[in-house]
């Protein structure tokens, strides 16, 4: 293809208004892909998803995109960290050594809490370096009512974890208390969260009129240790319903990560596979159309048997079985496609061109096989495939996607797939959690509509026969 | 006549079969990965018989090297009768006979519901759920393909002929894909129709409610291919029907001042049929090996999703069964294909190739 007809083809392109808008979003997705690239690093983001929950244990679980408040009346939480360890308004620490070996421990958490729905869990977290008596701490809790409540009273080690909100026996004790306060007694199963968050009074009897009681929290903790020079740290984490731009999965993993690593992956993945395997298809039908005979008979018997084996099926054998990275898989991709049926039909077109009188002059001058294949069949039918090549593209990024939500994807890689798997595995559809089946959803959507919108305009411009239509 | 047509018949026959032959060899070796499934049959077998023996009380006076010489000996012979005790590439061969022959044995986990091991039952249980769904899509899928295709064609450069070339790549999302966001709405949403699954649980005993029910479960798996695969279909007919009613006889046609409906069957779409009809009967075979991803979706308990369970536990006997009926069904469909082109085609009556 020469020059002005490459520039006239931008220039026709240019003028298909869908093409210019797949165009934009592709342009878009490569910018999210050299970004993703350079800000988070392959490494630490497959570090990252791997990481497990300890990793992310200041995340809330499945919590939904932050940008979900702006869309509803009812404001949903942020998640409130808390932590000694890094000085911040509301956090206040003191240690005392009252007498040779004892010293009190005073620390207080407080907090504006305006949202309109309860957090979603509530935990704390200690470190001491304590030698042999471990600290003694009484944890209050003050209500922006004034009221305040002693939750616990707990002996930490080194390294310790109070969940409160799955304390059965917190909850227990607590409910007794409201229940008569209020004087009614309240019938179900009332979390935690709701019991330290609520307004005290009828509507707390019941789960959908339970509110929410603005205004500033107290968390303190009253403690002794028997031992001088003891350091104590203690993190708050009040767990919110909203997280980051995109939400975080049942593992609290920040699903941005495998958004934007999706990207990436996606991308050279789907246009890697299309490429190589239109280009591989190509090469072997010239070859077949070019020599005939024994060659064309050998190559048409292989392709009749790679038609008649399944492709998925014997795709997800092969992925079983070996359990490895997604670029092996995009090999074993291309292997099993490149006799597929695209040979036939490069082959008939190859037929035509071979009796082209060109081709003849070429051989008259005593061209070798391998320069008529590459410099006068190949050019000629190339302009030709580049639509099919385009359009394909998202057939690869779902065929990854598909792998993914079969489990047969990479085990590390972050992909689109592996979301919704993990978003189908976890029930996300019965739980209502729609974003996160609909977040990688939107990206494979918007992914292969780009590809499919400038293929479609591709294949008017280079097939003429269909611009008339 | 005839014995060219029969000779040309018998070439293509016996080319269809080495082909099948050698794809279902092929994945012989794929699904036992080179032989590395026996071993994983051969350990169990070993474990399931020392604890047989070591668990049997008429044994209790053995010392430990006479279990092991027993344990041993019972091995070797169960090995023999399961024919286990030949080298891969010589058993390979017999699997591949018992294999062409329909002769599929039993699988080594999975059961069919009935509790039969029998491969044949496994799959015969799981078929009619495949095909019921999935020749109820295409055959849709077809007609809407034939006749919108046609009436667009008719209009070309209408408004719907337009509305439908700018929705074609809508049909770059697969099936499945468009099944999940049907099933938030209309399920997980609107709670209107089931999740997936093929029928209530449990069933209905009354059989009207029964295919009642399962209507109803068919209702999204056939949308979301139908949201999927529509557009796509009507554009491709549409297109194909346009390049044929510009060729010349058509033209005469309309010259002559025959009647539209006159043009349209006997001069559009007689001579395009036989590709459509090709492409139909390949798509319906292939579809009835089932939509792996929107089986799985859908929870639909076909051909697709049998296929995925016996390959993540390696059940070696239930996937080369289903390879093998499905290249048989194609085989078969390609064969006939060509034996009605063959009759019908001039260029193959007069003997080219």
């Amino acid at each position: 293809m020469t020059l002005p007809r490459i520039k006239q083809s931008i220039k026709q392109l240019f003028a298909y208004k869908s093409a210019l808008a797949g165009l934009t979003i592709i342009l878009i997705l490569i910018i999210i892909s050299i970004y993703t690239i350079f800000a988070i690093p392959y490494s630490r983001a497959t570090e990252l998803w791997r990481a497990g929950e300890q990793h992310w244990l200041d995340n809330p679980r499945n919590a939904m995109p932050s940008w979900i408040n702006i869309f509803s009346f009812k404001k949903l939480p942020e998640t409130i960290v808390l932590n000694t360890e890094k000085p911040q308004s509301g956090v206040s620490k003191a240690i005392i050594p009252v007498a040779e070996k004892f010293s009190k421990i005073k620390i207080e958490f407080s907090f504006n809490y305006e949202y309109d729905d309860f957090p979603s869990e509530i935990n704390l977290f200690f470190k001491s370096n304590f030698n042999t008596s471990a600290p003694q701490l009484t944890i209050h809790w003050v209500k922006p009512d004034g009221k305040d409540i002693i939750l616990n009273t707990i002996l930490v080690s080194k390294d310790d974890r109070y969940y409160m909100s799955s304390d059965d026996k917190l909850a227990r004790s607590l409910r007794n208390m409201i229940s008569r306060e209020i004087n009614s007694t309240i019938n179900y199963n009332v979390p935690v969260t709701i019991l330290l968050f609520a307004r005290e009074d009828d509507t707390i009897c019941n789960v959908d009129t339970a509110r929410v009681m603005k205004g500033n929290y107290r968390l303190w903790i009253d403690g002794i240790v028997f031992e001088t020079n003891v350091n104590l740290d203690v993190k708050l984490v009040v767990y919110g319903k909203v997280y980051g731009w995109a939400g975080t999965d049942h593992l609290r993993r920040d699903l941005g990560i495998a958004l934007l690593w999706g990207t990436p992956i996606a991308l050279s993945f789907g246009v890697t596979a299309s490429v190589s395997i239109a280009l591989i298809q190509m090469f072997i039908g010239a070859v077949s159309a070019w020599f005939r005979r024994s060659v064309d008979a050998l190559i048409q018997r292989i392709t009749e048997v790679f038609m008649v084996l399944p492709f998925l099926p014997i795709l997800i054998m092969i992925s079983t079985l070996y359990s490895f990275n997604i670029w092996v898989l995009l090999l074993i991709i291309i292997g099993l496609t490149i006799f597929g049926g695209g040979v036939k039909n490069y082959r008939a077109m190859f037929l035509q061109i071979r009796e082209l009188p060109y081709v003849e002059a070429a051989r008259a001058y005593g061209a070798s096989n391998l320069r008529i294949i590459f410099y006068y069949l190949i050019p000629k039918v190339l302009p030709t495939i580049i639509p099919s090549m385009v359009l394909s593209v998202a057939d690869f990024v779902f065929l990854e996607a598909a792998l993914a939500i079969l489990g047969l994807g990479d085990p590390l890689a972050p992909t689109w797939g592996k979301i919704i798997d993990d978003a189908y595995t976890n029930g996300a559809l019965y739980k209502g959690l729609y974003y996160w089946v609909l977040e990688p959803s939107i990206m494979l959507a918007a992914t292969s509509l780009s590809f499919a919108m400038l293929g479609f305009a591709l294949d008017k411009i280079f097939n003429p026969k269909l611009k008339e239509m | 006549m005839i014995s060219k047509i029969a000779k040309y018949m018998l070439k293509r026959g016996i080319i269809l079969f080495v082909t099948v032959i050698i794809a279902v060899y092929l994945t012989i070796i794929i699904a036992n990965m080179g032989g590395y499934v026996d071993e994983i049959v051969k350990n169990e077998l070993y474990l399931s018989i020392s604890q047989s023996v070591r668990q049997n009380p008429a044994y209790k006076h053995l010392n430990d090297t006479q279990i092991r010489a027993l344990i041993d000996a019972i091995y070797e012979n169960s090995l023999k009768t399961i024919g286990f005790d030949k080298p891969f590439a010589y058993r390979s061969f017999i699997y591949l006979k018992d294999a062409l022959s329909l002769n599929l044995g039993r699988a080594l986990f999975l059961s069919s519901d009935s509790g039969s091991r029998s491969v044949r039952i496994i799959i015969l249980e799981r078929l009619p759920n495949t095909v019921l769904l999935f020749t109820t899509t295409q055959l849709i899928l077809f007609f809407i393909g034939l006749f919108a295709g046609l009436f667009l064609s008719r209009r070309y450069g209408s408004i719907p002929d337009k509305i439908s070339v700018l929705l074609a790549p809508l049909s770059s999302l697969p099936g499945w894909f468009y099944g999940i966001f049907l099933i938030i709405i209309f399920a997980s949403f609107l709670r209107l129709l089931p999740y997936g699954g093929m029928v209530d649980v449990p069933p209905p005993t009354d059989r009207l409610a029964y295919a009642l029910s399962v209507l109803k479960h068919m209702i999204l798996p056939i949308l979301s291919w139908l949201t999927a695969y529509s557009f796509i279909n009507i554009y491709v007919r549409r297109t194909f029907f346009l390049m044929f009613s510009s060729e010349d006889y058509v033209e005469l046609a309309k010259a002559k001042g025959l009647p539209e409906s006159l043009i349209q069957r006997r001069y559009i779409l007689r001579p395009t049929l036989p590709p459509i009809i090709t492409d139909f009967s390949l798509t319906l075979i292939s579809s009835w090996m089932g939509a792996i991803i929107t089986e799985r979706v859908f929870n639909w308990p076909g051909i697709g999703s049998l296929f995925y369970t016996a390959s993540v536990i390696f059940d070696t006997p239930v996937l080369v069964g289903l390879v093998v009926i499905y290249a048989y069904m194609l085989a078969t469909t390609v064969f006939a294909l060509e034996i009605v082109y063959a009759i019908l085609d001039p260029r193959i009556r007069a003997g080219g190739t």
